[in-house]
């Protein structure tokens, strides 16, 4: 099958033409498999991902609508080497934010070293001052983080985000792979491949490392904003795959200073929620009062150490996008260590120099707005039409510490499947790390791939894909 | 098992079961009203109202009680919840909010009958295809109760669904008794007539017992037998006793502590229909007994919803 690649860092071949060596097995398999046969398996699986209900509901389609995130057959194949040093760059960041969550709910040392500016941290909304002083288990804050990367034209990889509040997606990962498995068992003989569905498990023990000391044999429950949220099939399939209950916040009562589960056969307690609830729904006594998907009395618990929260309340003051640009000088406040993985150039719109430069530069920038995730609230200057540029640039002027702005990073490229054949598409990845006595991570992650052509936008609310991510000897 | 995910599994089984009930009540109706065109005509017709004591609305939507319009409120109408439209979207939803508790093949019948009886067009359903509709909600239900038998394991879902499924039918068949349990008592006039024979039989098919009658007692139809049948024999799938000897199998099961109340009246109301006398309930008055078995399976239902499944 013929492949044309365009100007940027492809993931499969060299500026020459030539296939990459750890693609190789992969490469020679699709010159010899009929387009034909290809073409019938993708037919298959999207037929399977229709059955099993693995879809994902869009936030302002119509009420409820579902849709299926689509499946690229092509995986994106890593080096075991080059994945290694990801790793490496994954534990060190993510141990460095937790070290800072701790500290920002503390002694506060790195606001009095004058590394990051303190009114940054203590104005954000997301710190929440209920946090202060509380010690955790392992003082871990974000026991599940998901890291955006990007590969950039000169090969390297950048943190494009971090995600410590509620990261999705895993569950496409673990999908993926099954998924890939099944249609393609063949590949799997070619090469070694590092498995990613222990996943689960690996949650589960992270999830009962963060228990109260005092809980023996911790009871785990995953909590659900409930089945009209976007990431409902996600909440099911761990909870099914650990194992573990999947409650609602009515299912939840606090008595007697713990949390309990209303069972048909009386009160169970837990001991740690696995929560996919935002804060501000968590408690309607501390947080929202209109919350119907939280647990009144929860915080008072949590505050006692009788229950555990993964993540976190106020883990969003360190994924912030105006937090972003400071996690380099973290990782070397905290760890003495120099960063593995580079952060993408940023300019914060609070700072005037940086405002007067991105304003006059929007249409060969990123703007996002630092709350914003998603893809939602952004801007990508060179393809957005001068109407949308100027209506961003309004909201920028009215509230510039809103915004940061990045250059427009030219995403690597992998082969995928699309209408005409085998074409470069633009890919990122998210690794899903775990906190607990130690940082872990299985060896893949989520690869999402923007499907229409020359599109960056890789969100699966915005028309994104997925792929099956490869880690190879 | 959490209280909200037994509660959604119970109310989905009762959903299809009041679905197949509905359908059972209609397709008797239209018979007896093909059947006869005299003084019943509006009795008949009136008789699927009284028992799911839906009348005043009905009337609140149409000027006429007509078998056509019957059928659109009783079989399609959004607005009604008992409609076999509803009960058939509320057991859906149900099973869409519990779809990774129950097993894939229940949810797909679930989710094929919704999708099915939303492309029945309308028309058919009042007219001419009346009874092949009344077939399908029941070819549904019998599916559905049996994908959920051949495929759940055995725990608290299946002991909730089985529980859901047999209140809902001993509800039904009590209702439907008390509604027509006139045409049982002897009557001085017409007694043996043409007219009571329909009836009869017409009753004894609406829950499939027509032919176990005929199996079972090798007689003509009596009255007097036609209510022990639906009422006090056991081996009887849709007669009060033998919902009873399902409900107390499947209460048996569950566990915990919480529902001794519960369990403690199902077991009364199971003793009393399994040692009944036929004769003694009629001289102590058949709908007054009935009356007070319907509100025993009431209170029944509450107790089981405060004790297992949560605050309605």
């Amino acid at each position: 099958m013929p492949y044309a690649f365009g100007v940027h860092y492809d993931e499969m071949r060299l500026a020459n033409g030539e296939v990459r060596p750890h693609f190789r097995a992969l490469a020679d398999w699709l010159a010899e498999t009929p387009a034909e046969r290809v073409a019938e398996k993708r037919r298959e699986a999207d037929l399977l991902f229709h059955r099993v209900g693995i879809t994902f509901a869009v936030y302002g389609d119509a009420a409820g609508a579902e849709r299926l995130i689509p499946f690229d057959t092509i995986p994106r194949v890593i080096p075991k080497t080059e994945w290694d040093e990801l790793a490496r760059g994954l534990r060190q960041r993510v141990s460095a934010l937790n070290r800072f969550l701790h500290d920002i709910y503390h002694g506060q040392e790195i606001l009095k070293a004058g590394v990051i500016p303190a009114e940054q941290v203590l104005s954000n909304e997301a710190y929440q001052v209920s946090m202060l002083g509380l010690e955790l288990p392992n003082r871990v804050y974000s026991h599940v983080a998901g890291i955006d990367l990007i590969r950039h034209d000169d090969g390297k990889y950048y943190v494009l985000e971090d995600n410590l509040r509620t990261p999705s997606g895993v569950s496409y990962m673990i999908e993926n792979r099954k998924m890939m498995m099944r249609l393609f068992p063949e590949l799997f003989a070619r090469q070694h491949v590092h498995p990613v569905e222990h996943y689960p498990g690996l949650l589960l023990e992270t999830l009962r490392a963060a228990a109260p000391p005092a809980a023996h044999d911790p009871v785990v429950a995953v909590l659900t904003p409930g089945q009209y949220n976007s990431a409902y099939f996600e909440h099911t399939f761990l909870a099914q795959q650990m194992g573990v209950e999947l409650v609602e916040g009515p299912d939840l009562f606090v008595k007697d200073g713990f949390v309990h589960m209303r069972t048909t056969s009386g009160p169970q307690r837990v001991d740690v929620i696995y929560r996919r609830v935002d804060d501000v729904f968590l408690d309607p006594l501390a947080f929202r009062q209109d919350s119907l998907l939280g647990v009144p009395g929860l915080l008072s618990v949590y505050r006692a150490g009788n229950v555990a929260l993964a993540n976190a309340i106020g883990t969003g003051v360190a994924d912030d996008k105006s937090t972003y640009p400071y996690v380099p000088e973290m990782i070397r406040f905290y760890l003495g260590e120099e960063p593995v993985l580079e952060n993408v150039p940023t300019w914060q719109c609070k700072r005037p120099e940086d405002l007067e430069y991105v304003l006059e530069k929007m249409n060969e920038l990123v703007v996002k707005e630092v709350q914003g995730s998603g893809g939602y609230g952004m801007l990508i200057g060179p393809a957005a039409k001068k109407a949308e540029i100027e209506s961003f640039r309004a909201r920028i002027k009215a509230n510039p510490a809103n915004y940061i702005a990045q250059p427009t990073l030219s995403l690597s490229t992998c082969p995928t499947f699309v209408e005409e054949g085998m074409a470069p598409r633009h890919v990122d990845l998210r690794p899903y790390v775990l906190a607990g006595k130690d940082v872990r991570l299985v060896s893949g992650g989520l690869t999402r791939v923007a499907l229409r052509e020359g599109s960056l936008v890789v969100n699966s609310s915005q028309g994104g894909g997925t792929k099956d991510t490869w880690v190879v000897d | 098992m959490l209280a909200r995910v037994a509660d959604r599994i119970f109310w989905m089984s009762r959903q299809m079961e009041r679905a197949e009930n509905m359908a059972r009540i209609l397709g008797v109706t239209s018979n007896l009203v093909l059947l006869d065109t005299g003084d019943l005509q509006e009795q008949n017709l009136l008789a699927p109202l009284s028992i799911t004591e839906t009348e005043a609305a009905y009337k609140e939507r149409h000027d006429k009680l007509t078998l056509p319009a019957l059928i659109e409120f009783m079989a399609l109408d959004e607005k009604n919840p008992s409609s076999i439209y509803s009960c058939l979207k509320w057991a859906r939803e149900n099973a869409h909010a519990v779809r990774w508790q129950i097993t894939s093949e229940m949810w797909e019948t679930l989710n094929a009958t919704w999708i099915e009886m939303r492309a029945i067009p309308r028309g058919r359903v009042t007219g001419a295809g009346a009874t092949q509709f009344f077939d399908w909600v029941k070819e549904r239900s019998h599916l559905f109760r049996g994908v959920t038998y051949g495929t759940i394991v055995r725990g608290e879902a299946f002991n909730f669904s089985r529980l859901g499924t047999f209140l809902e039918r001993a509800d039904n068949t009590a209702r439907i008794l008390d509604v027509k349990y006139h045409i049982l008592l002897p009557s001085v006039e017409d007694v043996g007539g043409a007219l009571d024979y329909y009836q009869w039989t017409a009753l004894l098919r609406s829950v499939s017992a027509y032919e176990t009658y005929r199996q079972l007692y090798r007689d003509q139809i009596f009255p007097i037998k036609v209510a022990q049948l639906l009422i006090l024999e056991r081996r009887m799938p849709r007669s009060l006793a033998g919902c009873f000897e399902l409900i107390i199998e499947a209460m048996d099961r569950i566990r915990g502590q919480g529902g001794q109340s519960a369990k403690r009246l199902a077991y009364e109301l199971h003793a009393r229909l399994s040692y009944a006398d036929i004769e003694e309930v009629f001289q102590s008055g058949l709908h007054e007994y009935l009356t007070e078995v319907l509100a025993d399976i009431g209170e029944l239902g509450s107790r089981v919803q405060r004790a297992y499944l949560g605050a309605v």
